[in-house]
């Protein structure tokens, strides 16, 4: 039970990080006309395809105690980073960046162009453009982003333990912890896990599809203005 | 309605012009030629209609005059406020310069209901006054009883209402419509449009409407301004303006080999074509804006005549003329041939072609040209 709660705390931490960070960065994405952002959404998109023992490696590296990120968190807080959870937070947030910023740029690239400039004769600023227009449109993709990120976080494995280890009540999540019971032969204890994780990844999708497909049909908007 | 005309050319006599244009933009997109806006455009308060054929720049010269697109050239003065001058690095941000455009689209804001969208442009009013205005534009446009309802919940005709009251309750300096009432019959258009004069009466601001249809000229032109490749060709009343939608020297540049004189010999309105005597022989061209015996001329590329040595038959093709082939002339991979039918038009056609038809000089033959490739040009 412990690990659960370990896990949705991390999972509810890197959603909720990564949507306030995420909004800024998919905006710019999906408006500059800069030549080399390309090179940008390369490096956003790359946790998609990198192993996480690559990518975890790298943040335990960068962590540790003779890593840059490691050596201004000691100074800065008097502890270190690694085998922490606050380093997993770190990490996680990495690996589940391409997950929350790619449905926020999709969603806000197919916000109408008319409507941004309709706004903008109309005397709104850009930051009013993106409060009033841009952002209740695209409360799907706001949803589909905080919602894949949260999952992907809760079923992360090789991240965690690579940067996190394993341990108890601090970064022992459930994905580990299904691994320790499988690795004890404890097939009973690992399906118990095993299956509550998939069963809430089962709710969670459903959920937002479900709601998406209801948007799409226009019949409850909750964040319409009046 | 002409002691209204001859006030408003007073006015403008007198007074500087409330919206002053003088711009150049160039535009390079890659599958598209390379395309220059440049006009210079004085605009009086009262209904400008800006005509002209869809990629003349119509849209690009409003989004200029918007501030949503930068100039590479030019200045454009909105009342005493320069809001663009290219050599003083001014470039006033839309969002401040109050005017109002009408997109083709609309573009209502489809989360928020009539009453919203409306007030959207007056966050920067006092509640009070806010619903004060929004009250009053919702019932000038007739539209008040739509407030609660959301975009995708009325009518075609509503919603272009709605935009415009959206855009006029800020109390612009200028108002551009982008071809707003596409779509509309007519006299739903006509009551929209008295609607707009209405307002317009106590305001007394430039408005900046955009269309391609010569119906739309016709119907509410004062004063109209004919766009094409980027230029104004013409200005003036609409019945000036129409009466010469190209000029020649649009026709030569564009390569029309051949440029015969003409008088109308009648019209066929429902059919939208008139009929058009060229010495001894007629062609059937598109309706222009002439009368019966009015002197017209005709452009028509070589390339678009088809040439044959039998009389062709169950053609859609409305012009076939007899004629004899007076010269025959090699140019590189085409023949030119100048064939006589009572007026003497220039046809090209492959060497091949030339061959195969076993044509000679004196042969006789038959021209085929297409109603639409005969293009009315200024006398």
């Amino acid at each position: 039970m412990e690990a659960m709660w370990l896990s949705v705390k991390l999972a509810g931490c890197v959603a909720a990080i990564l949507l306030v960070l995420g909004m800024p960065l998919a905006y710019w994405l999906a408006y500059t006309k800069w030549r080399w952002k390309f090179l940008l959404e390369v490096i956003v998109a790359l946790p998609l395809v990198l192993p996480p023992t690559v990518l975890g490696f790298y943040a335990l590296v960068a962590m540790g105690s003779r890593g840059p990120l490691g050596r201004l968190w000691t100074a800065l807080f008097g502890h270190s980073l690694a085998f922490t959870f606050s380093g997993l937070v770190l990490a996680s947030v990495l690996y589940s960046l391409p997950f929350a910023v790619q449905p926020l740029i999709a969603s806000f690239e197919s916000v109408d162009g008319k409507l941004l400039a309709a706004s903008a004769v109309l005397g709104a600023g850009k930051w009013r453009t993106f409060w009033r227009v841009i952002l209740p449109l695209s409360m799907p993709g706001v949803l589909t982003a905080v919602v894949l990120s949260f999952a992907h976080t809760m079923g992360e494995f090789g991240v965690v333990l690579m940067v996190g280890g394993n341990l108890a009540g601090v970064t022992r999540t459930v994905s580990i912890e299904i691994y320790d019971h499988v690795q004890s032969l404890e097939y009973g204890a690992a399906n118990g896990l095993a299956l509550a994780l998939l069963v809430i990844s089962f709710v969670v999708l459903a959920l937002v599809y479900g709601i998406n497909r209801r948007v799409r049909r226009r019949t409850w908007m909750p964040w319409t203005a009046e | 309605m002409d002691a209204v005309d001859s006030g408003v050319m007073l006015d403008t006599s007198d007074a500087e012009a409330p919206l002053s244009v003088h711009i150049r933009k160039e535009r390079r997109d890659a599958d598209r030629p390379p395309f220059v806006l440049d006009v210079s455009l004085e605009l009086p308060a009262g209904l400008n209609i800006l005509f002209g054929p869809s990629g003349a720049g119509k849209s690009t010269l409003l989004d200029c005059v918007a501030g949503l697109v930068r100039p590479d050239a030019g200045r454009i003065v909105v009342g005493e406020q320069m809001v663009f001058d290219a050599e003083r690095g001014i470039h006033v941000e839309p969002q401040h310069r109050q005017i109002a455009y009408v997109f083709q689209s609309l573009a209502l804001f489809p989360h928020l209901t009539v009453k919203a969208n409306v007030l959207y442009g007056l966050a920067h009013l006092p509640a009070a006054e806010q619903t004060m205005r929004a009250t009053r534009i919702l019932e000038s446009f007739r539209v008040d009883r739509l407030a609660a309802r959301r975009p995708e919940e009325i009518s075609g005709g509503e919603k272009q209402r709605v935009a415009l009251a959206r855009s006029l309750v800020t109390e612009p300096r200028v108002l551009m419509l982008d071809e707003p009432l596409i779509g509309l019959d007519a006299e739903l258009k006509s009551a929209i449009v008295d609607d707009l004069r209405a307002w317009n009466t106590a305001k007394k601001i430039p408005i900046l409407y955009v269309t391609h249809s010569r119906d739309e000229v016709d119907a509410l032109g004062e004063r109209v301004i004919a766009l094409d490749q980027g230029r104004v060709v013409n200005e003036g009343t609409p019945r000036n303006v129409l009466d010469a939608p190209r000029r020649r020297r649009l026709a030569q540049s564009a390569g029309f080999e051949n440029l015969l004189s003409g008088a109308v010999v009648d019209l066929r309105e429902e059919d939208g074509v008139m009929r058009v005597r060229l010495e001894t022989t007629e062609l059937e061209v598109p309706l222009g804006y002439a009368r019966a015996g009015d002197r017209v001329r005709v452009a028509i590329r070589a390339g678009d005549i088809l040439l044959a040595t039998e009389k062709p038959r169950g053609l859609s093709a409305r012009n076939l003329l007899e004629g004899k082939i007076v010269s025959l002339e090699e140019r590189g991979p085409i023949v030119a041939a100048r064939v006589d039918c009572g007026a003497v038009f220039q046809v090209q056609v492959t060497k091949g072609a030339a061959r195969e038809l076993e044509l000679r000089v004196g042969s006789g033959v038959w021209l085929i040209v297409k109603t639409q490739s005969c293009h009315l040009v200024e006398e």
